[in-house]
C-alpha cells in the first residue's frame, strides 16, 4: 500500500515564476497585459503628441456643425443646413437598407441558384455553376462599378420618354419608370389629402378617410418649421414642415405596420392551436384561410381607413416626379451586392443539402410523408443547421461589403461620415474611429440576432 | 404425345436497346427533358444561352485590334457597316495598355525585375503547395525569399535586407546563448529584444551610417564602403496587378505566422492573452476592410512617433496584414478545432511540454488542414486589393479610371473592365481548383 504524501512545502522563489508552470502562466499573462499597455500608451502617447503638433484638438464637437452638403437618396429628411451627426444617421439608415435589401434578394437567389445546382438538368446545373464560378472569383468592387456602368450606358434617358412617340415606356401598368438616372416605383402615401406646393388641397378630403399625419419628435414652438404643426387652423394645420423636430415618424405606417405585426401574430396561434389540435386528434384543421385572412383582411381595412394610395411617377419637364426615387448607386450596389453574395449562398445551401444523407428523404417516404412535408420537416430543419452559422457571416460580408459604396457615389455611412464629413472638417481620427465603431455595432448586432436564430434552429437536435 | 412443343428452342438475338434510350437522344432525354418542369428549364436556359452568347460575340469579335483611339475604333467599324453604341469592342485599348495594367507607372527598361521577382515568387511557393513533387531543399530558397521579394521590385541597396536578415540571424544566436543558461521563455524574450534593437537602433547605422546633421542625403556606413545596389522604384510607381499580387503576397505571407499566434491565443486557457486575441480578432472581422484602408491612408502616420512618415503601399500592406490575419486567426482555430482531442492528449502523455507538442504534433496537422481555408482567404484577399484604389491607389481598377480619362480612351467602359475581370478570374479560379487539388490530396482517411 503507498500512501500520497503532499511534495515538501518550500519556500517560494522567485525563480518559480519561469520555471514553475502553475506561475508560469500568470507571469506570461502579465508580461502580455504590460506589452499590450505599453503598445496603447505608445500609440496614444503619438497620437497625442502629432495632433497637437497639427494643432488639433480631439473633440466630436464638429458633429453639432452644419454639414454643407447634400445627400441625394435618404430615407429621412435631411437638407445641407442639419448637422454632420445627421448626415451621420442618414448614412448610417442607407447602410442598413442596402444591407437589408441585399440580404433577402441575396438569400432568395442564392437558395434558387444552389438548389438548381442541384437539378438532375444537365444544362442548369452547368449554368448555375458558371453563374457561381463567375461572381465568386471576380471583385465585388469591379461588379459594382460594372452594374452601374450597365444601369448608365444602357437604360434609356427620361427624355426618351417624351413625346407622341416615345423610344421608351414606363413598365408595370405604365407605374414603373426605369432610366439611366435611376428607377421611379410608385410610392403609398396615406390620406385623401394630397395637397400642391401652396397647400391647396388637390383632391377634397372625403371625411374620415383621412391619414393620421406625421409626428415630429422633438418639435418646438420657436421653430419656424413647425409652425404649421402648431397651428389651428390653415391648410397644413397639423402637419409638420420639413425640418419641424428630429425626426418626423409617420403615424400611418406606425398603424399598417401594427396591424400587419398583430396579423402575423394572430396567424401564428392559429397555426399552434392546429398544432395542438393534431396533436391530440390526429386530425389537421384546414387553416390556410383562416390564416391568410387575418392578415389581409386587417391589412386592406386599415389601408382604407387610412385612405392609402400609391402616387404614381410621372414625367414633368425633364425628369419624372412623384413616386420614390431610387438612385442608379443605389440600384447597383443592392445588385451587384446580391448577385455576388448568392454566389456564395448558393455554395453553402448546395452544401447543406448535401450534407443531408439520402437515407433521411427514404426513410421520410418510407414513413409516408408527402414529397413538400418531407422537405419542411426532414430535409430543412436538418440543413438549415448546416446552412445558418456560414449564411450569419455571409450577411456579416454583404454588410461589410456596403461601405463599398463609395466608389458609385452611394452616400452609405462610408461615404457621409467617413467620406465628405472626414474631408470638410479634416477630423480623420474622430470620423474614422466613430465609423468603425458603429460598423462594429452593426457587425455585432446582426451576428447576435442570427446566433439567437441559429441557436433556436439548433434546439431541434436531440 | 404429339410432337407439338411449346417451349422455344433457339435463343433470340439480342437486340439493341430502344434508340430513345441510348446515345445522344437518350442522354438528352435522361438529362434535360426528363419531365415537363425540366424540358422548361432547359427551354429557358438554352434561350438564355444563345442571347447572351449572341450578343457577347457579336460584340466582341470586333476588328479593331490596332486602333489607337476610340474613334479610329468606331471608323473601323463604320468600314466594315457596323453602326452603333454596341456595334462592336474596342480591342485597341487593351493592345495599347495592357503592359500598364500589368505594371502601372514602373519603369520599362526595369520590367524584367518584376518579372523576375514573380517567377521567383513561383520556385519559392513551389516546394510549399506541391510539397510531394518538389524537393524539400528549395524551401531554403523560400526562407530566404521574403527578403528577396521587396529588394527585387522597390530596389534600391542590397543592405537592407541583408540588415533584416542579420536581425533574425542575430535573435536566433541570442536565443541559442540564452535558452542554454536560461530556459526557453527568457531565451524568446531576449531573441525579440535583441532582433528589435537590432532592426530600430543599431542596423540604420551600419548600413547608413552615423546620420550627419548638415547633410542628410550623406550616406555612411556600409552603403559607402561597397554601394550595392539596384536602381530604386518609388512607390508610385507601382500599379496593376503587379501591385494587387503584391499586396496580396505579402499581407497572406506575413498574416500566416501573427494568424497562428492569434489562433493559439484564442484557444489558449490564458485568460487575459484570449481576451487580448479575441477582442483583436472580432475587432478586424468586424469592420470593412475600406475602413482599415482609410486607416491606412490617414491614421497610421498620425500613430507613429512624431516625424515617421512611411510608404504608401507599406501602410496598406500593414492594414492588409493585420486584416488577413485576423480571418487567417480564424482558419486555423478550425483547423485547431478539427483535430481529435487524442492527439493533444497523445502530446501530453509523452511529456512533450507545449510550445514542443504545438511544434511537432499539432501545428503541422492542423495546418495540413486549414491549407483549402488558407487558400480561400488568400483568393478574398486577392480579390479585396481592389480596394486600394478607393484610397488613390493605382491598381487594375484605378488604372481603368485614368485610361477612360484619357482623351483617346474617352468613352471605353467593357473593353477594360472586361479584361481586369478576366485575369482576376484566372487567377483566382486556379488557386481555387488548387484549392480542390489539395482537399483531394488530404482527404487520406476514408474512402
Amino acid at each position: 500500500m503507498t500512501t500520497l504524501t503532499d511534495p515538501p512545502k518550500q519556500a517560494f522563489r522567485l525563480s518559480q515564476l519561469i520555471y514553475d508552470t502553475r506561475y508560469r502562466s500568470m507571469t506570461i499573462q502579465v508580461i502580455a497585459m504590460i506589452g499590450f499597455l505599453i503598445l496603447i500608451g505608445w500609440l496614444i502617447s503619438n497620437t497625442a503628441q502629432n495632433l497637437a503638433d497639427l494643432g488639433k484638438e480631439p473633440s466630436f464637437r464638429f458633429l453639432g456643425e452644419p454639414a454643407g452638403y447634400d445627400i441625394n437618396q435618404r430615407l429621412i429628411d435631411y437638407n445641407n443646413q442639419d448637422t454632420h451627426l445627421r448626415a451621420a444617421f442618414v448614412g448610417l439608415l442607407n447602410t442598413l437598407l442596402v444591407a437589408f435589401l441585399g440580404c433577402i434578394t441575396a438569400t432568395v437567389l442564392g437558395v434558387i441558384i444552389g438548389v438548381l445546382r442541384l437539378s438532375k438538368n444537365w444544362l442548369v446545373a452547368r449554368l448555375m455553376t458558371v453563374y457561381v464560378e463567375m461572381f465568386r472569383n471576380v471583385p465585388v468592387l469591379l461588379w459594382i462599378v460594372f452594374v452601374m456602368a450597365i444601369l448608365i450606358e444602357s437604360l434609356p434617358a427620361p427624355r426618351a420618354f417624351r413625346g407622341d412617340n416615345p423610344e421608351a415606356t414606363m413598365k408595370v401598368f405604365d407605374s414603373v419608370a426605369v432610366t439611366n438616372r435611376g428607377v421611379y416605383v410608385p410610392e403609398l402615401l396615406f390620406g385623401v389629402d394630397a395637397r400642391d406646393e401652396k397647400g391647396e388641397y388637390l383632391d377634397a378630403p372625403t371625411g374620415w378617410r383621412v391619414g393620421l399625419g406625421d409626428l415630429p419628435i422633438g418639435a418646438s414652438a420657436d421653430n419656424p418649421a413647425c409652425a404649421s404643426y402648431y397651428a389651428t387652423e390653415g391648410a397644413m394645420a397639423g402637419e409638420p414642415g420639413p425640418g419641424c423636430g428630429t425626426f418626423q415618424i409617420s403615424l400611418d405606417l406606425m398603424a399598417v405596420l401594427f396591424v400587419l405585426i398583430a396579423g402575423f401574430y394572430s396567424a401564428h396561434r392559429i397555426k399552434l392551436r392546429a398544432d395542438r389540435i393534431q396533436e391530440a386528434t390526429g386530425e389537421r384543421p384546414t387553416t390556410w384561410y383562416l390564416r391568410l385572412g387575418v392578415v389581409v383582411v386587417p391589412l386592406l381595412i386599415v389601408l382604407y381607413a387610412l385612405g392609402a394610395y400609391l402616387a404614381y411617377p410621372e414625367l414633368r419637364g425633364f425628369n419624372f416626379r412623384g413616386g420614390t426615387h431610387m438612385r442608379n448607386s443605389l440600384i447597383a450596389l443592392w445588385l451587384a451586392l446580391s448577385l455576388y453574395t448568392a454566389a456564395f449562398i448558393a455554395e453553402i445551401v448546395r452544401a447543406g443539402i448535401m450534407a443531408i444523407s439520402h437515407g433521411q428523404t427514404e426513410a421520410a417516404a418510407a414513413l409516408g410523408l408527402r414529397s413538400n412535408r418531407i422537405m419542411s420537416l426532414v430535409i430543412l430543419p436538418q440543413a438549415l443547421r448546416v446552412i445558418i452559422p456560414p449564411l450569419i457571416s455571409n450577411y456579416l460580408n454583404l454588410t461589410k461589403n456596403s461601405s463599398l459604396a463609395i466608389a458609385v457615389g452611394y452616400m452609405d455611412i462610408t461615404g457621409t461620415l467617413m467620406g465628405i464629413t472626414l474631408n470638410q472638417t479634416g477630423r480623420e481620427l474622430e470620423t474614422v474611429l466613430l465609423g468603425m465603431l458603429i460598423y462594429l455595432t452593426i457587425s455585432l448586432s446582426i451576428s447576435a440576432v442570427m446566433n439567437w436564430y441559429n441557436n433556436r434552429v439548433k434546439l431541434v437536435e436531440r | 404425345m404429339s410432337d407439338l412443343s411449346f417451349v422455344r428452342t433457339e435463343m433470340l438475338p439480342e437486340k439493341e436497346p430502344p434508340a430513345s434510350t441510348v446515345g445522344a437522344i437518350g442522354w438528352a432525354r435522361e438529362n434535360l427533358f426528363s419531365g415537363w418542369f425540366n424540358s422548361i428549364l432547359t427551354v429557358v436556359s438554352l434561350t438564355v444561352i444563345y442571347y447572351v452568347l449572341s450578343t457577347l460575340l457579336t460584340w466582341a469579335i470586333s476588328p479593331t485590334w490596332s486602333a489607337t483611339s476610340l474613334g479610329e475604333c468606331r471608323d473601323i467599324l463604320a468600314e466594315v457597316g457596323r453602326e452603333g453604341h454596341y456595334a462592336g469592342a474596342c480591342w485597341g485599348v487593351i493592345r495599347d495598355r495592357w503592359i500598364q495594367l500589368l505594371f502601372g507607372f514602373y519603369p520599362s527598361e526595369l520590367y524584367w525585375r518584376p518579372i523576375l521577382a514573380f517567377i521567383l515568387l513561383g520556385v519559392a511557393l513551389a516546394p510549399v503547395l506541391f510539397s510531394d513533387k518538389v524537393t524539400p531543399k528549395l524551401l531554403w530558397f523560400s526562407a530566404v525569399f521574403p527578403f528577396l521579394f521587396p529588394w527585387l521590385l522597390w530596389g534600391g541597396t542590397i543592405w537592407a535586407p541583408l540588415a533584416v536578415i542579420a536581425g533574425f540571424v542575430i535573435g536566433w544566436f541570442v536565443y541559442k546563448a540564452v535558452d542554454a543558461s536560461a530556459g526557453s521563455l527568457a531565451g524568446i524574450i531576449a531573441a525579440v529584444v535583441a532582433a528589435v534593437v537590432w532592426w530600430m537602433f543599431l542596423s540604420g547605422y551600419v548600413v547608413n551610417g552615423v546620420p550627419n546633421p548638415d547633410d542628410p542625403n550623406a550616406v555612411g556606413g556600409l552603403n559607402a564602403l561597397l554601394p550595392i545596389g539596384i536602381e530604386a522604384v518609388e512607390s508610385r510607381n507601382f500599379g496593376g496587378f503587379m501591385l494587387s499580387i503584391t499586396i496580396g503576397v505579402v499581407a497572406i505571407a506575413c498574416s500566416l505566422p501573427l494568424g497562428i499566434v492569434l489562433a493559439l491565443g484564442r484557444q489558449s486557457d490564458l485568460l487575459i492573452v484570449k481576451a487580448l486575441c479575441v477582442g483583436f480578432i472580432e475587432f478586424i472581422r468586424g469592420v470593412p476592410l475600406i475602413t482599415l484602408l482609410f486607416v491606412a491612408s490617414t491614421l497610421l502616420n498620425i500613430f507613429m512617433p512624431p516625424g515617421t512618415n512611411f510608404d504608401i503601399i507599406l501602410r496598406v500592406i500593414i492594414m492588409a496584414t493585420l486584416f488577413a490575419s485576423a480571418y487567417m486567426a480564424e482558419v486555423i482555430r478550425g483547423g485547431l478545432a478539427a483535430l481529435p482531442k487524442g492527439q493533444y492528449e497523445g502530446a501530453d502523455s509523452l511529456g512533450l511540454n507545449y510550445w514542443q507538442a504545438q511544434r511537432l504534433i499539432i501545428m503541422p496537422q492542423a495546418l495540413k488542414i486549414s491549407i483549402p481555408g488558407i487558400v480561400s482567404t488568400f483568393i478574398g484577399l486577392f480579390k479585396d486589393t481592389t480596394l486600394v484604389s478607393i484610397i488613390g491607389l493605382l491598381d487594375p481598377l484605378g488604372l481603368s479610371n485614368s485610361i477612360r480619362a484619357d482623351a483617346a480612351w474617352n468613352g471605353i467602359v467593357w473593353e477594360i473592365y472586361g479584361f481586369i475581370a478576366l485575369m482576376f478570374f484566372v487567377f483566382c479560379f486556379a488557386m481555387s481548383r488548387y484549392s480542390m487539388y489539395l482537399e483531394r490530396k488530404l482527404h487520406t482517411g476514408h474512402r
